[in-house]
């Protein structure tokens, strides 16, 4: 229609000037309103607020036993392990590892005897076996996970099955000898 | 196929209404003077069967929703309340939850006849593609429904299908994250799955409006793979002939159907379903669905993350290639004598993979995953080569010559039906 009056041939008119800045302002109204629509399924405030850090003692944790708490509803695993898991979990040649990660970066110096994991298996986020006393501990004296058969040793790195990750160690720092605050 | 349309309003009220909205000449055009091919089989009564599912899904499923209650705290007592206190809600429930099982029997018929008969094949490929969007639409609206009743396998199963996407480089942390509203799965997940599992058969309502479009555009494939070429000698009527057999299919589905839900309603459910979730402790033995269980098999056939989405994923997204693998120009397998044995050998893999998605991830059931997984594409790959070198059968001339033949000894059971339904 526009060319239907251009006198001037090619050259773009008024009327085409304005059909390309409205449409480009239509464009990026539409692709704005993506940001509340997607941007609603992101954690809402309340649940991040849960996310405050909690304080947790140690002590009362046993050697060789373990416990699951939640934090951000987040599982995750405290353990306080024997000096042959952790003798075993040092021993490890860090090279033949799926994921490369000394026992010394995934403890507290001074602090070897626990281990802070998350609790959900990296492969498809089952809880692995190994805490409670009778448990299947997989072949590396750590955790199994039941559901696709992923191995953990004693410092909850992924040695066997179809997981690709250690359990990620979560924020969390020694406040005293045996209390920790995790987040 | 459609051709010109024979609707005859008689009545002024009729003649009124079709020059308004048209809309009694397009429900006589494509459900009654439509025309059908006249071998068609008992298979073909399955699209009648799937839209009869899909409308009892909605029509249970609106209902259940009306004393459900989509919170993490009172999901699993509101399932308890329908079956113990809302009147009938038991039955009601019972039908939707085997329903949905009921539904992938009769679409994994669908698609097995569809593979058999080539009804993928040009001028079928939109259909065929159509087709394997619902697939999908129905796996999402299955798996979200079946986290509802917020139990043990409810839980496990949404964290394990929702974690298959942290599988992806990248951006597949923040993907799960976005799915869960939070760090694990949790009542924001849970509202949202509901509020999906709401919209999606409506959807699939939308894309089922577009199959069958484009069915009738193309007309329908049947068991000869011939393409209807005289109207007259070729085809019958959709109404009786067609309505009567989809009728006797769906009634005979709905028996099964029955006695699942009055005798058997939990068999195809997981005890651990009747635990409450508890976020600390994953059942021994998780399983999907049993109509999950060949893709579950695939998954956790390859010993890697992202390798086993992919192939997962794969297993369904071939299907939608499958027009432009299959190399041959013959549609029915009846007259492809190698593919046809291909075709059944594919029949029992499917069947060995499901099997296996059941059992525990140990030996030897590992290693029998993995050949089958490879067995799977293997088809795959050999529908694209027998395509090149396999010689076919004699194809009938026509579809009535293969129903009347020169002999008449194969005068189908599909017409012999015919004129008992015209008296």
């Amino acid at each position: 229609m526009a060319h239907a009056t251009d006198t001037t041939g090619t050259e773009p008119t008024r009327r085409d000037f304005l059909m390309l800045t409205t449409g480009a302002f239509g464009a990026v109204g539409a692709a704005a309103l993506v940001v509340p629509l997607l941007g609603q399924l992101a954690p809402d405030a309340q649940v991040v607020a849960a996310g405050a850090p909690i304080d947790l003692d140690l002590a009362p944790i046993a050697e060789g036993q373990a416990i699951k708490l939640f934090w951000r509803g987040k599982l995750i695993f405290v353990r306080n392990r024997t000096k042959k898991e952790i003798d075993e979990a040092k021993a490890v040649d860090v090279a033949t590892l799926r994921d490369p990660q000394t026992d010394e970066q995934r403890t507290k110096a001074g602090h070897e005897r626990y281990l802070v994991v998350y609790g959900n298996c990296t492969h498809l986020g089952c809880v692995p076996l190994g805490n409670a006393a009778g448990e299947p501990k997989g072949e590396f004296d750590g955790w199994f996970c039941p559901c696709h058969g992923s191995h953990y040793d004693s410092s909850g790195r992924i040695r066997k099955g179809p997981a690709p990750l250690n359990l990620p160690v979560p924020p969390y720092a020694f406040t005293a000898d045996t209390k920790i605050k995790i987040g | 196929m459609s051709g010109h349309s024979t609707y005859q309003p008689k009545t002024g009220i009729e003649r009124w209404l079709d020059a308004r909205l048209p809309i009694v000449r397009l429900m006589h055009d494509s459900a009654v003077s439509y025309p059908v091919p006249r071998n068609l089989n008992l298979l073909w009564t399955f699209g009648g069967i799937l839209v009869f599912m899909l409308v009892a899904q909605i029509i249970t499923g609106v209902i259940l929703a009306m004393h459900y209650t989509p919170n993490a705290t009172m999901a699993f007592n509101s399932v308890e309340h329908i079956m113990r206190d809302v009147n009938f809600g038991w039955l009601l429930r019972y039908l939707h939850s085997n329903g949905a099982s009921m539904f992938f029997v009769a679409v994994y018929i669908h698609i097995f006849r569809g593979l058999y008969y080539g009804s993928y094949k040009a001028p079928r490929e939109v259909l065929w593609i159509l087709g394997v969007i619902i697939f999908l639409l129905m796996m999402a609206t299955a798996f979200m429904g079946y986290v509802l009743p917020w139990g043990q396998m409810s839980f496990w199963g949404a964290t394990v299908i929702t974690n298959l996407f942290s599988a992806l480089p990248v951006i597949g942390e923040t993907i799960v994250t976005f799915l869960w509203g939070g760090y694990s799965v949790d009542n924001p997940t849970l509202n949202r799955f509901f509020s999906l599992h709401f919209l999606l058969p409506f959807m699939i309502a939308g894309v089922v409006v577009l199959h069958i479009w484009a069915l009738h555009h193309v007309g329908q494939n049947n068991p000869t793979g011939v393409e209807v070429k005289d109207v007259k000698k070729d085809t019958v009527p959709f109404t009786p002939y067609a309505t009567i057999k989809d009728l006797f299919g769906m009634v005979c589905f709905m028996l099964v159907f029955a006695w699942f839900v009055f005798y058997q309603p939990n068999f195809m459910g997981h005890a651990d379903n009747y635990i409450p979730a508890n976020p600390a402790s994953t059942p021994a033995h998780i399983v999907p669905e049993w109509y999950f269980l060949p893709f579950y098999a695939i998954l956790r056939a390859i010993p890697d993350k992202l390798g086993g989405v992919l192939a997962m994923g794969g297993a369904i997204v071939i299907l939608a290639f499958l027009p432009w693998i299959d190399t041959s120009k013959v549609k029915s397998m009846t007259y492809r004598p190698i593919a046809r044995q291909f075709f059944w050998m594919f029949v029992l893999v499917c069947i060995g993979l499901g099997y296996l998605g059941a059992m525990p991830a140990d030996e030897p059931y590992v290693t029998i995953s993995r050949i089958l997984t490879v067995l799977y594409f293997g088809f795959f790959v050999a529908l694209a080569l027998i395509g090149i070198f396999e010689r076919p059968a004699p194809l009938p001339t026509s579809i009535a010559d293969s129903v009347l033949g020169g002999s008449g000894a194969r005068l189908g059971h599909a017409t012999a039906a015919a004129p008992q339904a015209k008296g």
